[in-house]
């Protein structure tokens, strides 16, 4: 039986308290890793990591935090993602809500898309349970 | 300059676990200082000594192929000093490991008695294609860390 998205956010928490150093109460669906919880660039391995032993999952590199998009000149003008660009990452990130960032694809703007409900849509999906 | 924090090896399954220790004599240089009259062995290289332990087992489980580097202390709790006389010991298990990287979590002995818990995350840098403008060898794995298990074999390999 797939777990509940509750049951899937209990366990993203332990693995962001550990992984972070944040408080319990500062994990919320819509907090940013980057942004809100501090995360840096060398936390997001430690998180994939934390992730597929807590899930029992693996986590093929770059597909929950897609980045080799952003070294592609293709899909990068001007500081911003092209429509080209846009389309590839929404294609690699299912499990994240664009909503806000394709009205302004601004790369600076990426981290953004990186919530806890990303990973918990994420997560979802790979447990069968919920689509991304 | 010599930076190995470990004196040798007394177990090495591969992929899986390593034993390493570290002999403290009041004329090691690190002692001198830390503190004057008050001599310790300096925490922060008691993690390196484990990260040695670890780096090594990462490495070694991939043919060294990659430079192996400390991305991150996950955990670093140590309960007691160590001092002069005393022989460190750290044993290290492999949680994770493939292209990106490794996780190990590991145990810290003072004699016989456990006083830490050092969890570390390696990266993996492979020369060939590291983007991080990083000597194009491997510039981690020296002939002093080879040495260093070369020895543990031989010794296994004469009992």
């Amino acid at each position: 039986m797939p777990m509940s998205r509750d049951e899937v956010f209990t366990k993203v928490q332990g693995v962001l308290i550990e992984a972070l150093g944040v408080d319990e109460d500062e994990i919320t669906e819509l907090a940013t890793l980057q942004g809100d919880l501090d995360a840096e660039s060398i936390d997001f391995l430690d998180i994939v990591f934390r992730l597929e032993k807590a899930f029992s999952i693996k986590i093929p590199r770059g597909e929950l935090f897609p980045d080799e998009i952003l070294s592609n000149p293709d899909y990068v003008e001007n500081g911003k993602l092209t429509s080209t660009g846009l389309a590839k990452m929404k294609g690699s990130m299912p499990h994240a809500d664009f909503s806000d960032f394709e009205q302004d694809p601004d790369v600076s703007k990426m981290p953004d898309l990186f919530t806890v409900g990303t990973i918990i849509n994420y997560v979802q999906s790979k447990l069968g349970g919920v689509p991304a | 300059m010599r930076w190995i924090w470990i004196d040798g090896f007394t177990e090495f399954v591969s992929g899986k676990r390593a034993t390493a220790f570290k002999n403290l004599d009041a004329a090691d240089e690190q002692l001198q200082e830390h503190f004057p009259e008050y001599p310790v062995m300096p925490p922060s290289l008691m993690i390196e000594g484990m990260a040695q332990t670890a780096g090594i087992l990462v490495g070694e489980s991939r043919q060294f192929r990659e430079n192996v580097i400390l991305a991150k202390i996950r955990n670093a709790r140590f309960e007691a000093y160590c001092t002069p006389g005393d022989t460190i010991r750290y044993e290290a298990i492999l949680e994770s490991l493939d292209e990106s990287g490794a996780t190990s979590s590991g145990k810290v002995f003072r004699n016989e008695k456990e006083i830490g818990q050092v969890d570390l995350m390696f990266s993996h840098v492979d020369p060939a294609t590291n983007q991080l403008d990083l000597p194009d060898h491997n510039f981690v794995f020296t002939d002093q860390f080879i040495q260093l298990l070369d020895d543990y074999r031989a010794g296994q390999a004469l009992s």
